[in-house]
């Protein structure tokens, strides 16, 4: 991103530790647009929560810069920052009614009476709650707890608001509605979101970008469908949604392309990550991307397997299938009209484009 | 279907005919007996060591038997008196020929004691009577007593036995509330130098007061650091906070005594350091400044655990939100975190107020003179002037009075608002 003018929000070269032994953020890189929706997405212990709480103010980085526009935060303390944030478990405060919480914001900035009662009653319309003002938090479901906390951090207008896994606690219904409704509010109202989560398809639906996180690093920051059709690394191809991993050598490469040995077969792939002839490599293909039975010559990688589990998930069946030496191979057969029937102990062919198919790292 | 239909009358029944609550009422009664029968030797122990206990008190405290057992007689001859000058021929005569049984001594001897409480002059009196009566041999038995004692002559003499002749009385309460029975039954105020018990009420109230606000504040703190810390060093913490639990009342009590004293180790230090000269060594102890200092922190823990278990379940993220709103840290905690302690604060309050208000033995050891409070004076009307009847109602009314609190604590903050753990 070769952008002239400043970004909204970055991190620069921050490290974080706890006990001194320990990164749990390593030089940490991250700029982020007014008005993108960015997640961190990451296993749990990855460092993407520690970031958020950096930027929040709730904990100081080690090492490094964390800037708002043209502010420097580090030593801003939190709530000289104007960021809202909606908690994990909400943190609805539970002796005030719906009403006093969104009021509270707006009491401590000193707001005049009338100027609160307009705000609170703009942001109860806006999550749909209009006429719960006066319930206490105790008295609501989860779901309406949800909306209570995301107008909470909206109601004071801030330019950038922080989610933490705002929708765990919820259903998977529920959790699929709020994650359109935030979509839309931040549509609408144009913030910036940073947004942290663990569950991938969150992060996909939501998001303008997302910075996969692991081991204290960002390992890919990029629009979901790149993060999914052109991962990185091995770790991001794993992590985003489902993926065969064939381990091989790097015998030729002209740079773009390459052929790798995976037990003793060649497989054609595009060049991505690996360090070069004779090194070792991990071979990424998506299930949906293996064609089953191709005619000879359709494709460069056609190779023979046997199925050894077959599941039937209604739009597709999922078979699992030794080839390559790998006997977790599996691919996904759509269940279209006249699709192919297969049988368990059955011998088929199985073949793959050469874009498909990415070499990453070992 | 049709089988369906007839079955299923208004009365739900089991397949062999019995009405459903009935079999179910059989099937739990096992259970809610065994249920009964695990509680039953605790019941047992608090009916028998807690709950007859208080009906007697309460009931030692109206009782007034003495006068109607020693003489009977007489009583219900002074019944009819109508109070003026002295009674009847008829009224001496029967005192006389019921003071001179001998079966009778032991119950004259605590009708004696009795009425000894409510004019000191009374066993004096009677023993003098009871041993001269033999010499009366025959009327006019009005002179002859007057003889024996000239009080006999007195009215104000008979109008006490009148007032504590009837078999209940309220006079023990009227002098736990420093008030008595005048000549003519009215309820008067004690005489000044008697007026000793409201001012103790009060005392014993303020001090109570004191000693829960003292905790409170210096709780408070403590509590939120215990509730804070990560557990390995807050569990140590606690340990530190409970140890005073493990250590006999006595030894803490004394300990205080070791370090307050004219001699004990705080004045010591004082004059070492030279704040203080030799001469002027504080008196922290055998007054009131040591029974609040002792009962401070000796009812602390009762304060700490109660604060420290509500903290322990406020979620950091309240703080963390309000700060995050916008909040400085002061204003978050008084607006967020404050209201959320209140159901510890009221009931580490009404635990340390209610034992302070009852407490007995820090005063008596540390409390010196003016240091006592009123379970001291309960405890003294027990023992030393076994006027058991008023050690009673001063009982009764610390009773009552702490019912009072609950119901206002109940009325103000609600009972279930409370957390004790």
């Amino acid at each position: 991103m070769a952008d002239n003018k400043t970004p909204f929000v970055q991190f620069s070269e921050v490290q974080k530790t706890y006990d001194g032994e320990i990164l749990v953020v390593k030089d940490l890189n991250l700029d982020i647009e007014a008005g993108e929706f960015v997640t961190m997405l990451g296993p749990s212990g990855s460092g993407k929560t520690t970031c958020l709480m950096m930027l929040a103010g709730f904990e100081t980085p080690t090492e490094g810069r964390i800037m708002l526009g043209n502010r420097e935060l580090n030593n801003v303390p939190p709530h000289k920052r104007g960021i809202g944030m909606v908690f994990q478990n909400y943190a609805l405060f539970p002796h005030m009614t719906v009403a006093e919480n969104l009021a509270f914001p707006l009491e401590v900035r000193k707001l005049s009476k009338s100027e609160i009662e307009g705000k609170v009653q703009r942001a109860l319309d806006m999550v749909e709650l209009t006429s719960f003002g006066g319930r206490r938090p105790g008295q609501l479901s989860g779901g309406q707890q949800q909306r209570v906390a995301l107008a909470r951090a909206l109601v004071f207008e801030p330019d950038l608001v922080l989610m933490d896994e705002p929708l765990g606690a919820l259903d998977k219904n529920l959790r699929e509605q709020m994650q359109y409704e935030i979509k839309h509010i931040h549509e609408k109202l144009g913030m910036t979101v940073v947004y942290v989560t663990h569950d991938q398809s969150e992060a996909l639906t939501m998001s303008d970008r997302i910075a996969v996180f692991n081991d204290g690093r960002i390992q890919q920051l990029a629009p979901p469908a790149d993060l999914y059709e052109r991962p990185e690394n091995a770790f991001v191809a794993q992590f985003i949604g489902e993926n065969n991993r064939l381990l091989g050598t790097v015998e030729e490469d002209d740079g773009r392309n390459c052929a790798v040995r995976v037990d003793g077969r060649m497989i054609r792939a595009v060049s991505v990550n690996h360090a070069g002839r004779g090194s070792p490599t991990t071979l990424s293909l998506r299930p949906e991307r293996v064609t089953l039975n191709p005619e000879d010559g359709s494709l460069p990688n056609i190779f023979d397997a046997k199925v050894e589990e077959l599941i039937y998930l209604g739009d597709h069946i999922r078979a699992r299938v030794s080839t390559c030496g790998d006997d977790e191979f599996i691919v996904k057969v759509p269940n279209a009209h006249g699709h192919q029937t297969l049988a368990e102990g059955a011998e088929v062919r199985v073949g793959w484009a050469m874009e498909d198919c990415r070499a990453l790292d070992a | 279907m049709a089988q369906m239909t007839d079955t299923a009358g208004p009365v739900m029944t089991t397949a062999d005919g019995t009405p459903l609550k009935q079999a179910l009422a059989r099937a739990t009664r096992r259970s809610k007996i065994r249920a009964f029968l695990l509680v039953a030797p605790l019941l047992l122990f608090i009916l028998v060591t807690f709950i007859i206990p208080i009906f007697d008190m309460l009931s030692r405290s109206v009782s007034n038997p003495e006068v109607q057992e020693a003489i009977p007689e007489t009583a219900a001859l002074l019944a009819d008196w109508d109070g003026q000058g002295l009674p009847s021929e008829d009224v001496f005569a029967s005192m006389a020929k019921e003071l001179s049984k001998k079966e009778n001594r032991r119950e004259i001897g605590r009708m004696a004691a009795r009425l000894n409480f409510e004019d000191s002059g009374f066993r004096s009196l009677l023993n003098k009577t009871q041993r001269r009566i033999d010499r009366v041999k025959e009327g006019p038995y009005k002179d002859a007593l007057i003889a024996i004692d000239k009080d006999w002559g007195e009215t104000r003499v008979w109008k006490i036995i009148q007032l504590m002749s009837p078999p209940t009385t309220l006079s023990y309460y009227l002098n736990a509330l420093d008030r008595t029975y005048d000549q003519d039954g009215n309820v008067v105020m004690q005489p000044d130098w008697k007026q000793i018990y409201v001012q103790l009420f009060l005392k014993t109230i303020y001090v109570s007061l004191g000693v829960t606000v003292a905790c409170l504040i210096l709780a408070y703190p403590i509590s939120y650091l215990l509730a804070t810390l990560p557990p390995s060093r807050g569990n140590l913490l606690l340990i530190l906070v409970l140890l005073p639990f493990w250590t006999s009342l006595l030894v803490r009590t004394t300990s205080w005594i070791v370090l307050l004293q004219t001699n004990g180790v705080i004045n010591d230090t004082l004059v070492w350091l030279g704040v203080i000269s030799d001469e002027n060594r504080i008196t922290m102890i055998y007054n009131m400044t040591g029974t609040v200092i002792a009962m401070t922190h000796i009812l602390m823990p009762f304060m700490v655990l109660p604060l420290y278990s509500v903290m322990k379940t406020i979620s950091p993220s309240y703080l963390r939100a309000a700060r995050s709103l916008g909040a400085n840290p002061l204003v978050a905690f008084v607006r967020v975190y404050m209201p959320q302690t209140v159901p510890g604060v009221g009931a580490g309050s009404i635990l340390v107020f209610i034992l302070a208000i009852g407490y007995y033995i820090t005063p008596a050891l540390v409390g010196g003179q003016d240091g006592q409070l009123i379970s001291n004076f309960i405890a003294y009307h027990m023992q030393k002037s076994l006027n058991w009847g008023l050690a009673a109602a001063l009982g009764t009314i610390l009773l009552a009075g702490v019912l009072a609190m609950y119901w206002l604590y109940d009325r103000i903050v609600g009972i279930d608002n409370m957390k004790l753990g």
